[in-house]
């Protein structure tokens, strides 16, 4: 069996100040996991090789979901599944319960956090692989290696965010709240991701995600959320699309879409026309999403129908956010 | 000196089944690993090593959790951890363990301890779940036998029970049987159910050492230089091997023995095995596997067949008379050319079958051990222990009465597991070196290596028919990729052509099937073994026939069906069929008259049908013994023993010998036991290949109940002062038929039995084939059956045009496995089948790297990229069973392992066509591939008449 290298400690804090300290304490040879989902595959292939592993499972006061306000908090430590399944949160945030609904399969949505979700590092065929086998490939750019054999000759890393929550949360404007050695600070999701395949994100060394926070969405605002995948179940998305409108009198209006699993950064489309929602003004989104979107052969699945999946999916996220 | 360098154990206290324990663990250790290997609860079994599968499955507080994604260090103080272990009471099973059980859902039973787990946790919050709630809930963990059939139906028996609805278990009896044809619990799903039941990899014994196999990064090259000195020199480590340790050649097929356990002048795929160590933890294993070196000199590696037939085409293998061809075949049988040259239509094509993986859930294991007197015991998880031990024997130069194979509980191996392996020989050669038990559990991606999977096969087929619509030939050609080495490949190129001349006959035949070397792991047989891609193919022509003669598809089957007691255009001899039966069960279940052709757009129908062989006619070795050998014990406390060496690999052919041995001695079941696959303990039998074990071992097992119930039946006879014929028995007695009062208990019996004869009570059986068996030509014995199974299949597909998916709404499968000597098990293997090709034609593909700087590495070896289903999308399946009375088989049985595997790709295939006009002539499925054909369809009829044909 894959083993993982026995070569790290475990500390298990149980405040953020803890955290922060022990990630201060360690600088790059430390590494923050949640529910484990994510981070113990990448151990097991020897994508991460930290000398201390911060596990937040006992962390107290990042697991707390506050609907009453403006904005809506979401701890980071709430799990996949509580989001998915919460009525409040299915009927406030449907596309973000839709999209933690299609993560992986249900032992890891009960053990993956929304926080570590929104932090899911980057995949491609070429990374997610074991030591022997990447060694077998001559490495990558993303991991002891400098070439990058998907584009073959660029030197920046394509790999593809793959993380379902990003794009609903996107359409929703959420912000992160973030602490760090400097305190407590808030970044825009828009802000957040970076286009780098390597670490998509501007999470600094010694921070912490301990909150997502929504804005309370407009009784008028319409979410969808649709996801290409091969399997209904335990499969990372081959595309994900998320579509946020208000709607008023048939008008769809500030219509906002992103498209990701596309690569490093999830795409927002822009341009979008607003108008009467009907199949044609549907279909104009599409073809701008369309046109915007150009996947590589990054993750599984052909590029071109990848593509081509773009006005479908939006059509079906559409659909989604009027039923 | 230390090893290499590792964290330090903590203690931790875990509470798991209610327990309170302190344990120490390293930080690297995942809860799976303290679970099995600290505290021995071995029912969490490994099968991904990194959360895709679910078989780690526990609960922590109630919820499903993957215990291979959760260090020990990470669980919270006072979590309360479930295993299956902790499942049961003092009441008993759980309700979701006596359901998985009643239901026939513990096929190997190694996915089950996380899919019962995943189970409690739903019936906990509801007793009345629905059937999506039921798929979402078992989403997360992968069973590969059972097609989830079952065990959506042991998930409402349980919910059922729950709710005190549910009826007692009769488990029946077919007429004139009083055990055969009941739906009996299997032999060992108690075990099964209760994580008891003791896989290869739950074996630890005393000072063990864990192995590790170096393996070759390149898919072709020389090997110029090994050295092992600093692995050697890291403390921990006990021993190296190379090659040159174990030079002798071996392979399954004694014509063809061309690998080495470890490989010595040059590697021939990427995994190919070059070194392998032993060490005192896996740890250090992995860590000196490092620091071994090799200087390899890579040569041009060869990845397509047609690259392989090329005149200056590198040869894999130095100095072979045929070069890259492993086998050529090419058989006639009547004037094909005549037949094609005054046919009234004939129908040509081009089809492709990309290759797939096994997948079982366990990846392969094997432990060796050593003792004093030189006994080497080796415990693996094979289907042909038997093939094992010969070969053990050979390789590592000791006498064959020096090494002693035992088969454990196996989780999965659908023809994965048939080959000897390197890992075995290796084990026990360390395990010789060293003095001390040595165990190899080899990881998801080197089972991928390991392979022996499904051969990808290029064919080419021309089928001619006349006005009637009587078939009048085949022409077939087919190029297959055998990958690196031979494995079985001499029988897969006779399988190519050799099983396809029923039940559609046509009056002559040709084909030309060749199998060549390429450097990709070897290929070999995978369930319906080389006669899975041809039917593809041959079952699409016959429906473009159907189509060209204005023929209702099911009519032309049943115009050019051979029948009963016939012999095919290829010499084969038939016994019973039911085709025409289980074609006549699908088209009436599925709706077929008033439906097909009249779906709207989108949405069709789609039939084939298929044979497969009840084992072969001759053994892959040439000798007069038998094939099978069963030896039965009584014992005058009323129990029997049966011994056999047939692999129960999940399929249950444990409880078929234990129902067969309670039928004739009037046992309850219960009071039968069985030991099997240990070659010191039980007769040979040859293994679990070829669909072979019921009707082989079954009738070994017969025979020596037989002659066992007539030693009984004399005494008793004699004891009741009636005549033998007047002495019959049944559930735990043996009594008078005049007067069934009149009796006593089956250990009564037993006991008089042994005290008549002055000895204890003991019989063999065996089996051999009849050897006329098969065409009068070279080969012609090869593919030669004493029964054939049957199996029609109709699809209802869904053809998403938007993406070009296909969804299986509903397979109806009916198969032809003459008896089914215990139902519940002969449907599980049907809808396993089903689900396993419906698998194949829409997701699996074993396909090398899409592109970089090392072409001959596989796509993404693990059980993420390379995708099987989940209970979710898996298909409705609904099984039927047709009993054609085999004259030969043991009780009218035939196979039903493989057989129901074969229809239903092209049956999904021949359903597109109806759903959307388009043909799928290449597998699988993708959708992108289905959404192009759409496309290209749609600018065909755009362009039409006259039309380029291109889009």
């Amino acid at each position: 069996m894959l083993r993982i290298a026995p070569t790290f400690t475990v500390e298990t804090p149980t405040t953020v100040d803890e955290v922060v300290a022990l990630l201060q304490r360690h600088g790059p040879e430390a590494r923050v996991v949640a529910g484990g989902t994510d981070v113990m595959p990448n151990l097991k292939h020897g994508l991460y090789e930290p000398k201390v592993l911060v596990s937040l499972g006992r962390v107290q006061g990042l697991d707390g979901l506050d609907l009453s306000g403006d904005p809506l908090s979401l701890g980071a430590l709430v799990t996949l599944h509580r989001l998915a399944e919460h009525p409040e949160v299915r009927h406030l945030l449907p596309s973000l319960a839709a999209a933690v609904g299609h993560v992986a399969g249900p032992q890891h949505r009960r053990m993956g956090t929304l926080g570590g979700n929104v932090c899911l590092d980057t995949r491609c065929v070429y990374i997610n692989q074991t030591y022997f086998w990447r060694e077998a490939l001559g490495f990558c750019i993303k991991k002891d290696g400098t070439e990058c054999h998907v584009t073959r000759t660029g030197k920046k890393c394509v790999a593809a965010a793959s993380n379902d929550s990003a794009p609903p949360l996107l359409t929703l404007d959420a912000r992160l709240e973030i602490v760090g050695v400097g305190g407590r600070r808030e970044v825009a999701l828009d802000d957040f991701y970076v286009n780098d395949g390597v670490k998509n994100n501007a999470l600094a060394q010694g921070e912490v995600v301990t909150r997502i926070l929504v804005p309370r969405p407009a009784p008028i605002r319409r979410f969808g959320f649709d996801k290409l995948r091969i399997r209904e179940s335990v499969d990372f998305p081959m595309l994900n699309v998320a579509v946020a409108f208000d709607l008023v009198d048939g008008q769809a209006r500030r219509p906002d879409i992103v498209v990701s699993a596309i690569a490093a950064r999830p795409r927002r489309v822009k341009g979008l026309p607003e108008g009467l929602l009907n199949h044609v003004l549907v279909a104009e989104w599409g073809e701008k999403a369309f046109q915007s979107t150009r996947p590589l052969p990054n993750i599984n699945g052909d590029v071109e129908w990848r593509r081509e999946m773009v006005p479908v999916l939006v059509r079906r996220a559409v659909a989604a956010a009027t039923e | 000196m230390n090893g290499p360098a590792m964290t330090a154990r903590q203690l931790i206290t875990l509470r798991v089944n209610g327990d309170t324990h302190e344990v120490a663990v390293r930080p690297n250790h995942t809860l799976l690993e303290v679970l099995r290997y600290d505290l021995g609860l071995t029912g969490s079994k490994q099968g991904c090593d990194k959360g895709d599968c679910g078989a780690c499955t526990v609960l922590v507080d109630g919820e499903p959790a993957l215990a291979c994604c959760t260090l020990a260090l990470m669980v919270p103080p006072g979590a309360e951890i479930t295993t299956i272990e902790g499942l049961a009471t003092k009441q008993g099973l759980d309700p979701v363990q006596d359901a998985f059980d009643r239901s026939g859902a513990l096929q190997c039973g190694f996915c089950q301890p996380g899919m019962m787990l995943s189970a409690r946790a739903l019936l906990n919050r509801t007793t009345t779940p629905g059937d999506a709630e039921i798929r979402a809930a078992l989403g997360g963990n992968l069973c590969r036998c059972t097609g989830y059939t079952q065990i959506f139906d042991a998930v409402k028996l349980a919910a059922a029970i729950e709710r005190g609805e549910a009826p007692p278990h009769a488990p029946g009896a077919a007429p004139g049987h009083t055990v055969l044809g009941g739906r009996h619990r299997k032999a060992d799903g108690h075990l099964k159910a209760t994580g008891a039941a003791i896989y290869a990899d739950d074996i630890v014994l005393p000072r063990m050492l864990h192995g590790r196999i170096l393996r070759s990064p390149h898919a072709h090259a020389r090997i110029v230089r090994i050295d092992a000195s600093k692995a050697l020199a890291l403390p921990g480590v006990h021993a190296v091997l190379t090659g040159d340790a174990l030079p002798a050649r071996y392979g399954v097929i004694p014509w063809t023995e061309d690998e080495q356990a470890l490989a010595t002048d040059k590697v021939r795929f990427v995994g190919e095995e070059v070194a392998a160590l032993a060490a005192v933890d896996e740890e250090t294993a992995d860590a000196a596997l490092r620091l071994i070196e090799v200087e390899y000199a890579p040569l041009p590696p060869v990845l397509t067949p047609e690259a392989a037939l090329e005149p200056d085409a590198p040869q894999i293998f130095e100095g072979r008379k045929h070069g890259n061809v492993t086998k050529r075949v090419d058989l006639a049988f009547g004037d094909v050319d005549a037949a094609l040259s005054n046919a009234h239509h004939v129908v040509r094509g081009e089809y492709f079958f990309e290759g797939t993986a096994h997948a079982p859930i366990e990846p392969h294991c094997v432990v060796a051990d050593v003792d004093a007197r030189g006994l080497v015991t080796v415990w693996s998880s094979t289907q042909i222990p038997h093939y094992v031990h010969r070969t053990l024997s050979k390789v590592l130069e000791i006498p064959a009465d020096r090494v002693r194979v035992i088969q454990p509980a196996l989780g999965g191996a659908f023809g994965g597991k048939s080959d000897p392996f390197g890992h075995e020989i290796v084990a026990a050669k360390l395990a010789m070196i060293t003095g001390r038990p040595v165990k190899f559990l080899l990881n998801r991606e080197e089972t991928f290596y390991t392979h022996r999977g499904r051969h990808p096969m290029k064919m080419s087929m021309a089928l001619a028919a006349d006005a009637e619509g009587r078939l009048t030939a085949l022409d077939s050609k087919i190029l297959i990729d055998g990958g690196a080495y031979s494995s079985f490949g001499l029988v897969t190129a006779y399988y190519s052509g050799q099983l396809l001349a029923a039940p559609t006959g046509y009056a002559t035949y040709r084909f030309d099937s060749t199998r060549v070397f390429t450097n990709k792991p070897p290929c070999g047989p995978k369930r319906g073994h080389g006669s899975v891609q041809p039917r593809f193919a041959f079952e699409i022509a016959v429906d473009k026939m159907a189509h060209a003669l204005g023929v209702d598809p099911i009519e032309l089957r049943r115009r050019n069906d051979v029948g009963p007691d016939t012999t095919t255009v290829n010499g084969q001899r038939i016994t019973s069929n039911g085709f025409l039966e289980c074609l006549r069960v699908v088209e009436q279940a599925s709706g077929w008259k008033q439906r097909y052709g009249r779906l709207p757009f989108g949405r069709g129908l789609g039939v084939a049908g298929s044979m497969y062989i009840s084992g072969t006619a001759y053994p892959v070795y040439p000798n007069d013994m038998p094939q099978s050998g069963v030896e039965i014990r009584l014992d005058r406390s009323g129990r029997a023993h049966v011994m056999c060496g047939a692999s129960d690999i999940g399929q249950g052919s444990n409880t078929m010998l234990a129902l067969i041995a309670a039928e004739e001695l009037g046992l309850r079941p219960d009071a039968v036991r069985v030991t099997s696959s240990d070659t010191d303990l039980s007769p040979v039998d040859l293994g679990a290949y070829s669909s072979r074990v019921t009707f082989m071992a079954g009738l070994a097992a017969q025979e020596a109940a037989r002659a066992l119930a007539g030693e009984v039946r004399d005494a008793v006879a004699v004891k009741l002062g009636v005549p033998s014929a007047e002495v019959t028995c049944g559930d735990g007695r043996w009594f008078s038929l005049r007067d069934p009062a009149t009796g006593m208990t089956a250990a009564e019996a037993f006991a008089l039995a042994e005290a008549s004869r002055g000895r204890p009570v003991g019989a063999t059986g065996g089996y051999r084939t009849d050897r006329n068996l098969g065409g009068p030509y070279r080969g012609g014995t090869i593919g030669a059956s004493p029964a054939y199974s049957f199996t029609a299949h109709v699809v209802e597909v869904e053809v998403d045009a938007d993406t070009g998916r296909i969804d299986v709404k509903k397979v109806w499968a009916a198969h032809d496995c003459g008896f089914a000597l215990n139902p519940t098990l002969v449907e599980g293997q049907i809808a396993g089948s089903v689900y396993m090709g419906w698998a194949e034609a829409v997701m699996e593909e074993q396909a090398m790297v899409y592109g970089g700087p090392n072409p001959g590495l596989l796509r993404g070896p693990n059980l993420l990229d390379y995708r099987i289903p989940t209970a979710v999308e898996t298909p409705d399946i609904e099984v039927f069973i047709v009993q054609s009375q085999d004259p030969n088989g043991p009780y009218g049985a035939k196979e039903a392992g493989e057989g129901p595997l074969h229809p239903v790709l092209p049956a999904i295939a021949n359903a597109v066509f109806d759903a959307v006009g388009v043909r799928l002539d290449r597998l699988p499925f993708h959708p992108a591939v289905v959404r192009q054909a759409l496309r290209c369809a749609a600018a065909d009829a755009a362009a039409a008449p006259g039309g380029t044909g291109r889009c």
